[in-house]
């Protein structure tokens, strides 16, 4: 156990203590142990790479020795699809798609003979070439990791780890190099603005609330990342807690609170493990708790976790899930920053926007404000997902351009389909067409074209997506996750989806546009919280950008995309079916009539849309086809024309 | 002490006491503000929004709503511009498909504010819950009861009301005090009445007889 650190000069001794028992040539073997890659099967790869090491170990083959190789587990670096992931230090050769089986084969090979094992290699999909280091792979070199950096380095479950890496050096630097104030000011000067959502400038909410009347005050850290498929905050929290620790423990120091929360939605069992294991070790060295590094100063973190309600992030509502109350929003006029947490001063800012403190705070304001666009400094960590070819967790300056975040990052769109809109910003974030794939992302450059950040979640469209059934599905959400407090979001969206369930089913009219616009701002004008002046952002977006789609559905009763099923028929062409009676096997309603030699039809009436007919077809015969009204089948049956096999 | 405050409700200088909110200070000078889900004993809500007033505040304007933004000094209020009444209209229109038609005798607050809006037929689809959610019940019967025996259940759109059944029994037979406060006039304070519908739907008589 280490001992209570009473000083800066202690921190900076154990720091190097822990530095000089590390021999930068030692072998270590980083495994990704976060939730993505443990999905992926990632702890058994540990436990066999372990048991591999330990074998080779006690056989002391080629001078290499069990202490001489240690196998780390460590956090998320983003390209989860290609999971597990494993990294070989000091070479820094990273393997991905790693089995048990493969572990023997990197021990030996790699580990003992420093030769690589080409199989595991990262391979272009277009060229081939194999990718040796991280940064030669495209996903990672066109970003800029400031904050998953470490992920790589560190074992969460570790503090020596955080400590090793320059960890509570800006904690220390503030506790006894700066007053308050001057806290506030470095971070007022950096233009570090709020990663949540809002974008509101972290350091004046922290004046507000260090001037805000009122004992005692409280810090919070948001960690309520409800979005569906955005993982940041996760990937920050479990793979580097201390560094959200760092950031909040400054945060209390400037704004004079003495009491943080750490609001931990529970569908992240891991992230509220490797958090309560970093506060009880931070603790434990004296960088927590009372007499902080014999500062004088104290601070209590509790964590709680939230009950699984995506609302529960809104800051009045995470405040009442706090406080023991139902998690929903309150009516107020008053920033939380004044009146919060039991009606006391309180600062919620997101883990990411915490994770940046103590990086601003090393290198100064300069640094970080000269970085990304003149109004939103920094990185900004993005949730990168849907029809692109690589998905994953993406970190890159601010003012990256939307075709470099899609096409250089993610590779492009999968299958090498039409790019046809992006979503950024959650649920509530809007639909951007084409024609804007060369803004540059900042907080207010999305919001202009009717988006927004939010907390960085990107969800990349192609040809084949059907805009309206997305914003039926975005409405749908919205409408279970809204509290239902408010009549304008609970009956809006109520109504707003029963009319996207009729578009959607080929019974939309003509006054649905002028419903849905009206309807749109109601929700936008008059809603209690964020979520529902937020809820109809792609409903709006895409009216505007993709109105002809809404006339095909609402019009034509056609479905361009070919995805709402009640807009879709499937038929089978004559002249291309081969009559092997798969479809007909594969039907689960017996809709497809034909016996062998016999062309088979499929009965519209009975059919019921579900695809495994044209899934399974070998001879590309069956056809989606909208609006459904396929020509009438051939009276009698016709007899196949065989073609030539060869 | 109580500081005086002036601010100014269409057009109309107003005096207020500091800590008041909008809705107070305009229903003191008999300024009318619609509301649904406010109720003087208890706190405000700010559910219903059809209190929803615009403001201009150093030359911004912004839509707040009156039961729960306080008088400040120098307020400007528009408590019943076009913007404004679009807003209760569209209120309105999503209110009523949750109620029976109008063909009852018995004309509840959400039809009368319909009619002096000019609502005569909401565009939406009916949703006949016969309950608006303003949760006058679940509000009296926690803070001024402090009974606790009704409750809101589920979110977003499958919001309901719900009888807790560890407590109702004990309390709600002999109370009923929270009939009255329904806006549907649904919840009608008689023997047979409570077999009429709640907002669950639920006959309330069948389900405290049952426990």
């Amino acid at each position: 156990m280490v001992e209570k650190i009473r000083s800066p000069a202690e921190l900076e001794k154990l720091r190097s203590e822990i530095i000089a028992r590390r021999d930068p040539k030692k072998r270590i073997i980083t495994a990704c142990a976060s939730t993505g890659c443990s999905a992926l099967g990632a702890r058994k790869v540990i436990e066999s790479l372990k048991e591999e090491v330990k074998k080779r170990g006690l056989v002391g083959q080629v001078g290499v020795k069990e202490d001489e190789v240690e196998v780390k587990e460590t956090g998320c670096l983003g390209f989860c699809e290609l999971g597990p992931r494993v990294i070989v230090y000091p070479e820094e050769v990273p393997y991905f798609r790693v089995k048990p089986e493969d572990t023997p084969e990197i021990v030996s090979e790699t580990v003992v003979k420093g030769k690589i094992v080409e199989r595991l290699l990262y391979a272009d999909p277009t060229t081939g070439e194999k990718a040796r280091k991280l940064e030669d792979i495209p996903f990672y070199k066109h970003q800029l990791r400031l904050l998953l950096k470490n992920n790589a380095l560190i074992d969460p479950k570790k503090v020596e780890d955080y400590i090793a890496l320059g960890g509570y050096g800006a904690l220390s630097k503030v506790l006894f190099q700066m007053a308050p104030e001057q806290v506030i000011e470095e971070i007022k000067k950096s233009n570090l603005r709020g990663r949540g959502g809002g974008g509101f400038p972290t350091g004046r909410k922290w004046e507000t609330t260090r001037n805000a009347p009122g004992e005692p005050k409280y810090v919070l850290v948001n960690c309520d990342e409800g979005d569906p498929g955005a993982f940041m905050d996760r990937a920050l929290m479990e793979g580097n807690p201390h560094s959200v620790l760092e950031g909040l423990m400054i945060g209390s120091y400037a704004m004079g609170a003495n009491e943080g929360f750490i609001y931990v939605r529970e569908e992240y069992p891991l992230t509220v493990e490797n958090i309560t294991t970093a506060i009880k070790q931070a603790e434990d060295c004296g960088l927590l708790g009372g007499n902080i590094m014999g500062s004088g100063f104290n601070f209590r973190v509790n964590v709680h976790r939230g009950a699984g309600a995506f609302v529960s992030g809104e800051s009045s509502a995470l405040m009442a899930a706090i406080e023991g109350e139902v998690g929903e929003p309150r009516p107020k006029y008053i920033h939380m920053a004044v009146k919060g947490l039991w009606e006391k001063p309180s600062c919620l800012n997101n883990v990411e926007t915490w994770a940046n403190v103590p990086l601003i705070i090393l290198n100064g304001a300069g640094w970080f404000r000269d970085m990304g666009t003149k109004n939103s400094s920094g990185t900004k960590i993005f949730s990168l997902v849907g029809k692109v070819n690589n998905t994953g967790l993406v970190e890159v300056l601010m003012g990256i351009t939307l075709r470099d975040l899609i096409f250089k990052i993610g590779g492009g769109i999968r299958g090498g389909k039409r790019f046809k809109a992006v979503q950024t910003g959650g649920p509530s974030g809007g639909f951007i067409p084409e024609k804007y794939l060369d803004l540059h992302i900042d907080f207010d450059e999305l919001t202009k074209v009717g988006s927004m950040m939010g907390s960085g979640g990107v969800i990349v469209m192609d040809e084949d997506t059907c805009i309206v059934d997305v914003t039926r599905y975005y409405v749908d959400f919205l409408s279970k996750e809204s509290c239902g407090k408010c009549v304008p979001c609970r009956e809006g969206l109520r109504q707003i989806l029963n009319i996207f369930k009729r578009i959607c089913s080929g019974l939309g009219e003509e006054g649905d546009f002028e419903n849905l616009e009206d309807l749109s701002e109601l929700l936008k004008e008059a809603s209690l919280c964020a979520l529902g002046t937020t809820a109809t952002n792609p409903v709006v977006t895409s009216l505007t950008h993709f109105r002809g789609e809404y006339e095909a559905h609402i019009r034509e009763k056609r479905c361009p995309a070919k995805v709402c099923r009640a807009l879709v028929a499937y038929y089978i062409q004559p002249e291309k079916c081969q009559a092997c009676m798969k479809c007909s096997r594969s039907c689960p309603v017996d809709a497809i009539i034909g016996d062998k030699d016999t062309i088979h039809v499929i009965d519209q009436e009975k059919c019921i849309r579900c695809g495994a007919c044209y899934e399974e077809c070998q001879f590309n015969a069956i056809e989606k086809i909208s609006p459904p009204t396929p020509p009438p089948p051939r009276r009698g049956i016709k007899v196949i024309r065989k073609k030539k096999r060869e | 002490m109580v500081r005086e405050i002036s601010l100014k409700i269409d057009g109309k200088e107003i005096k207020a006491r500091e800590g008041m909110t909008i809705l107070q200070a305009a229903k003191a000078k008999g300024i009318e503000i619609p509301t649904l889900c406010y109720d003087e004993q208890l706190k405000p809500y700010g559910a219903c929004r059809l209190c929803t007033v615009e403001i201009v505040k150093e030359g911004r304007r912004r839509m707040v709503v009156s039961c729960v933004y306080p008088a400040e000094e120098g307020l400007e209020v528009e408590a019943n511009n076009e913007k404004v009444r679009k807003i209760r209209r569209l209120i309105l229109e999503l209110l009523l498909p949750l109620l029976p038609p109008p063909s009852d005798t018995v004309t509840g607050p959400i039809e009368t504010l319909a009619e002096k809006y000019g609502v005569k037929k909401s565009r939406f689809k009916a949703e006949l819950t016969n309950c608006t959610l303003c949760g006058h019940c679940v509000r009296y019967c926690t803070e001024v009861k402090k009974a606790n025996a009704i409750c809101f259940i589920g979110r977003g759109t499958e919001r309901q009301i719900a009888f807790v059944p560890e407590l109702a029994p004990n309390h709600c037979l002999a109370c009923r005090e929270c009939f009255s406060l329904c806006p549907t006039s649904k919840m009608v304070d008689s023997v047979e009445g409570i077999r009429g519908v709640c907002s669950l739907s639920i006959p309330i008589s069948e389900k405290i007889k049952g426990k």
